[in-house]
């Protein structure tokens, strides 16, 4: 490993791998990856296709459990079985395919599997919903995060542009006290308008001290956002950068092998 | 709260519901005219047919020969059935929508004892209800009963299918109409056949609890299936299908209506059996023309039209003058009569051949 | 390339997306919103329509005829449109609801059983029919058509196998079965208590799905199941409770057919089944899952008892009567369509 991987900070990660690896039969997806990811950073994953970035990401969020090595959240050991374990430990993850009900509005979709309920025998008793609070709060949060594409709470989901919905999902995965979030290929079905609305929400979460782990194929965004850019390749990590010590076309030049980080 | 004014949501709703409602009215209109009322004045007596089911040829003949005696006497009339013969819920609704219409009588050929209370409210209310062809359960339940003697014509078919045996041992298949629930149409055609043919039939209301093997007038017989056809085609091959695997000899095929006995020649056909006789019940122009050509052996025949009629007239009678309909001596229902069809007379058996067939059939 | 252009500049194909909405995709999104309004207003329209062919259509005698006239369907059609949220059918329900009431009328009439014993038993018979539909849903992952398509002949053959053909007449089944059949006065309307037990289920299924989180749930299921697994919804679970408790509903309807007929009998209510899909389909359910309201299934129900008595009233032959109705299956599945293909897309 080059000296790049520690340049950046010397903090604490917030979530550190050691070793990650995962075959599926004769096929070994992710061979031994390293990955930290420290407070308040964009941590960009590229790679071409088959590079095994989304076997990393599914190990990271107990997706898909290791055949082999650690991964810790805040210096303590996890073993994530299930998504909801990862959840837990507080790495929420807004999937490609976004988990949102489409027929369901935006308020009820924040809150969607952690309804609240009304206080009292409403809701104890008749397990009401309290459906104001919900919207008051959805409005809060939505608004906490600076999306401003989003006006009305009470719209449904089906009816929302792309990077309207993804700024909802975004909005859920942060809403409920994680602090790493997970962004799997945000902008890759958006136009040019939405995607600049999307990237704007990642800088705001980097804003409130929240890390983001962006996987991505798109190289301006990519270079626009992120902190740290960690370059894989056939299973392995090519190397870690930053868009202040690299371009895009070196960095492209790593993620096909035509350069290495060792030859400069 | 939602971007659109109150005006024009309600316009959304109108122009939507007015295409629905085109749509759906679509239907109904062409059916202003078609819809059998006659003259018709503020006043007019009303008067309720109610079949079984809106296809076989049966019911059409049976709501052709009430339409036309309405129209003769310038009455109302409205027809429903059930969907199928196993159908009481459509029928109910017909009975409550007579009451509704104020109608004068109700005629109804029954599917089964969940009408009788729909039937018994009818009742209350001042009309008249006059079973056809099937008698309700009770009987006295209605006001009259006009309906063919079914076991006279189990019976018709029964002595020429013996007759015609002539002393041959019989083996039988019994193609019945049901084995989910006992209607009285189903064992008075059965048990006549079989008492028609001299087999001891044990309970006469009841299928299948006669011996299996035995001997009928003239010489053994053995039943080789109980087996039902819900009265239709498909029905009535399955049931004979299954008949033929049990045994292919069969040489006696009892069908309770023509639709289930048309299925059974085609089964018959299939296995390579030519030589069974089968008998059955209706005297359709369909099931005439079989006897013609020598699908079926001998054909009871009824006449749903005369049912039909005579229905219409009793109820215009009984709100005219008040007199209900009296039953047949020694019977207690009015038989509107069973002729046997046949181009293969036996002695002892009245029966006209098919083209005399042809000119009453329906 | 730059990524960053300026916010508030459209491209021209957004400029185009950003257009006013036209008055039809108005009503597209309102009809998106609530899609119980337009069967409503094919219900009302239908009224004034019958009122002026028959005078007799709009009084409080016939309009308490009609109640109890799609009382069963009404009543079937809520477990129903609970199953067809979750982007399920159940073709099984009409079946059971006969093979229960054979099982309450025979263990009160034949076997002897207190009327209130053999109440609890057909729900719980109703309940497990309802479990087994759905383990082979939610557990076993079979498609709901083919699951509930076997089912319908297990439970029809049972109810058969049950019954011998015979049924139950009313004075042996004992006054708890037979309760739903007592008429209740509403002011003018002569109801019965099985109109105010469908009216019930409405309510009560209606308040679970609009006002619980299991409600938002069914939705969410409905809408994508996987989706909402991510989202931290057991839909497995979801699953299994929404078969259960549409076969409890189913069980009350039994109730509701016995009290209507006074008599437990296989003879009733033919393709109830498909009148209940019909029921929920014109009440503006989307057979697709996640979209519609049980106001609109109830809406719907009385639209098709409203055509049949309507049209029967004005004298109408009864196969034109079963015309209208599909011709309005049809209108509300391509309603159903066009608002779900282009009301979305803003």
């Amino acid at each position: 490993m080059s000296a790049t991987t520690t340049a950046t900070t010397t903090a604490t990660p917030v979530l550190s791998a050691r070793g990650l690896v995962k075959t599926y039969g004769p096929v070994v997806a992710i061979d031994g990856i390293d990955v930290d990811l420290y407070p308040g950073e964009v941590l960009a994953v590229i790679g071409d296709n088959g590079a095994g970035k989304s076997t990393l990401i599914k190990c990271l969020t107990g997706a898909e459990i290791p055949d082999v090595g650690t991964i810790e959240v805040d210096g303590e050991r996890q073993d994530f079985r299930t998504p909801q374990d990862a959840r837990e430990a507080g790495i929420e993850t807004v999937y490609q395919t976004l988990s949102l009900a489409p027929h369901l509005d935006i308020a009820a979709n924040l809150f969607l599997g952690r309804e609240l309920r009304r206080p009292g025998p409403l809701g104890g008793v008749l397990r009401m919903l309290d459906r104001t609070a919900m919207r008051r709060q959805a409005e809060e949060k939505v608004s906490a995060l600076g999306i401003r594409t989003i006006q009305d709470i009470s719209q449904i989901v089906e009816t929302l542009s792309g990077g309207q919905r993804q700024a909802v999902a975004i909005a859920r995965a942060v809403a409920f006290g994680s602090r790493i979030i997970v962004l799997d290929e945000p902008t890759a079905a958006l136009g040019v308008r939405e995607t600049a609305q999307v990237l704007e929400v990642v800088e705001g979460l980097r804003e409130r001290g929240m890390s983001v782990v962006l996987i991505s194929h798109n190289m301006p965004n990519v270079f626009q956002v992120a902190d740290r850019i960690l370059i894989q390749r056939l299973g392995r990590v090519a190397g870690v950068v930053t868009p202040k010590t690299h371009t895009a076309a070196e960095a492209v030049a790593i993620m096909t092998g035509a350069a290495s980080l060792g030859e400069e | 709260m939602s971007v659109f004014t109150r005006r024009s949501a309600v316009l959304a709703s109108v122009g939507v519901a007015s295409a629905l409602v085109l749509a759906g009215c679509s239907g109904g209109a062409t059916t202003d005219d078609g819809s059998s009322s006659s003259a018709a004045g503020g006043d007019a007596i009303g008067v309720t047919l109610i079949t079984k089911d809106p296809n076989d040829p049966f019911w059409v003949a049976m709501i052709d020969g009430a339409e036309q005696a309405a129209k003769d006497a310038g009455v109302e009339i409205t027809v429903a059935s059930g969907r199928d013969q196993t159908d009481s819920d459509s029928q109910i609704q017909a009975i409550e929508n007579a009451i509704q219409r104020g109608d004068s009588g109700i005629l109804i050929a029954n599917n089964g004892p969940a009408v009788n209370d729909a039937i018994q409210k009818a009742e209350d209310a001042g009309l008249i209800v006059i079973a056809l062809d099937t008698p309700t359960t009770p009987i006295d339940l209605v006001d009259a009963t006009f309906a063919s003697d079914n076991r006279l014509a189990g019976q018709l078919i029964g002595e020429w299918a013996a007759a015609k045996l002539g002393g041959d041992d019989a083996t039988i298949a019994l193609i019945d109409l049901f084995s989910d629930k006992v209607v009285s149409v189903d064992y008075e055609r059965d048990q006549g056949f079989l008492a028609g043919m001299g087999i001891d039939v044990a309970d006469e209301n009841m299928n299948g609890d006669e011996a299996a093997t035995g001997s009928y007038s003239q010489g053994s017989y053995e039943i080789v299936c109980n087996e039902a056809s819900n009265g239709a085609e498909d029905g009535g091959r399955t049931a004979m299908e299954k008949c033929l695997s049990l045994n292919p000899d069969i040489n006696v095929v009892y069908t309770a209506n023509e639709p289930s006995a048309l299925g059974a020649v085609q089964a018959l056909k299939a296995a390579g059996n030519d030589s069974a006789l089968v008998v059955t019940i209706n005297g359709s122009c369909d099931g005439i023309a079989g006897v013609a050509d020598g699908s079926f052996g001998a054909d009871a025949q009824q006449y749903p039209s005369k049912m039909g009629s005579l229905g219409v007239q009793a109820v215009i009678d009984y709100v005219n003058n008040g007199t209900k309909p009296t039953a047949d001596a020694g019977k207690d229902f009015t038989n509107t009569g069973i002729t046997l069809v046949t181009d293969q007379p036996v002695d002892g058996v009245d029966s006209i051949d098919s083209t005399a067939g042809a000119d009453g059939c329906y | 390339m730059t990524t960053t252009q300026g916010l508030g500049e459209l491209t021209a194909a957004e400029r185009f997306r950003s257009r006013p909405l036209t008055r039809l995709q108005r009503i597209q999104r309102l009809l998106h919103k609530h899609p119980e309004i337009s069967p409503l207003v094919v219900l009302v329209i239908a009224s004034f329509a019958f009122q002026l062919a028959s005078d007799r259509f709009l009084t409080a005698s016939n309009m308490s005829l009609i109640l109890q006239q799609v009382s069963i369907i009404g009543a079937l059609a809520v477990g129903q449109t609970l199953v067809i949220l979750t982007a399920g059918i159940d073709l099984s329900v009409g079946a059971l609801m006969i093979f229960v009431s054979m099982v309450m009328g025979s263990l009160a009439g034949n076997v002897g059983l207190p009327g209130a014993l053999a109440l609890l038993v057909g729900f719980a018979i109703g309940m497990l029919a309802g479990l087994i539909n759905g383990v082979l849903v939610a557990v076993v992952r079979l498609p709901p058509f083919i699951t509930t398509l076997g089912t319908l002949s297990v439970f029809t053959a049972l109810a058969l196998l049950m019954s011998h053909g015979t049924s139950i007449q009313g004075d042996d089944l004992g006054s708890v079965l037979t309760f739903t059949s007592v008429p209740v006065a509403i002011g003018p309307f002569q109801l019965t208590v099985g109109v105010i037990l469908m009216i019930a289920m409405y309510l009560a299924l209606g308040y679970c799905l609009n006002w619980t989180s299991w409600g938002r749930h069914v939705y969410a299921v409905g809408s994508d199941e996987d989706a909402s697994r991510l989202a931290g919804v057991r839909t497995r679970r979801v699953l299994l409770s929404v078969y259960v408790a549409a076969g409890l509903l189913v069980a009350l309807s039994a109730w509701v057919l016995i009290g209507r007929n006074n008599a437990a009998t296989t003879s009733a209510a033919v393709d109830a089944n498909l009148d209940s899909i019909t029921a929920v389909v014109i009440g503006g359910t989307s057979l697709f899952g996640g979209r519609g309201r049980l106001t609109g299934t109830f809406i719907g129900a009385l639209t098709v008892g409203v055509f049949r008595n309507g049209l029967s009233l004005a004298r109408v032959d009864v196969l034109y009567q079963t015309l209208a109705i599909g011709i309005l299956i049809i209108a509300a599945v391509a309603l159903d369509q066009w608002i779900r293909r282009t009301g979305a897309q803003r």
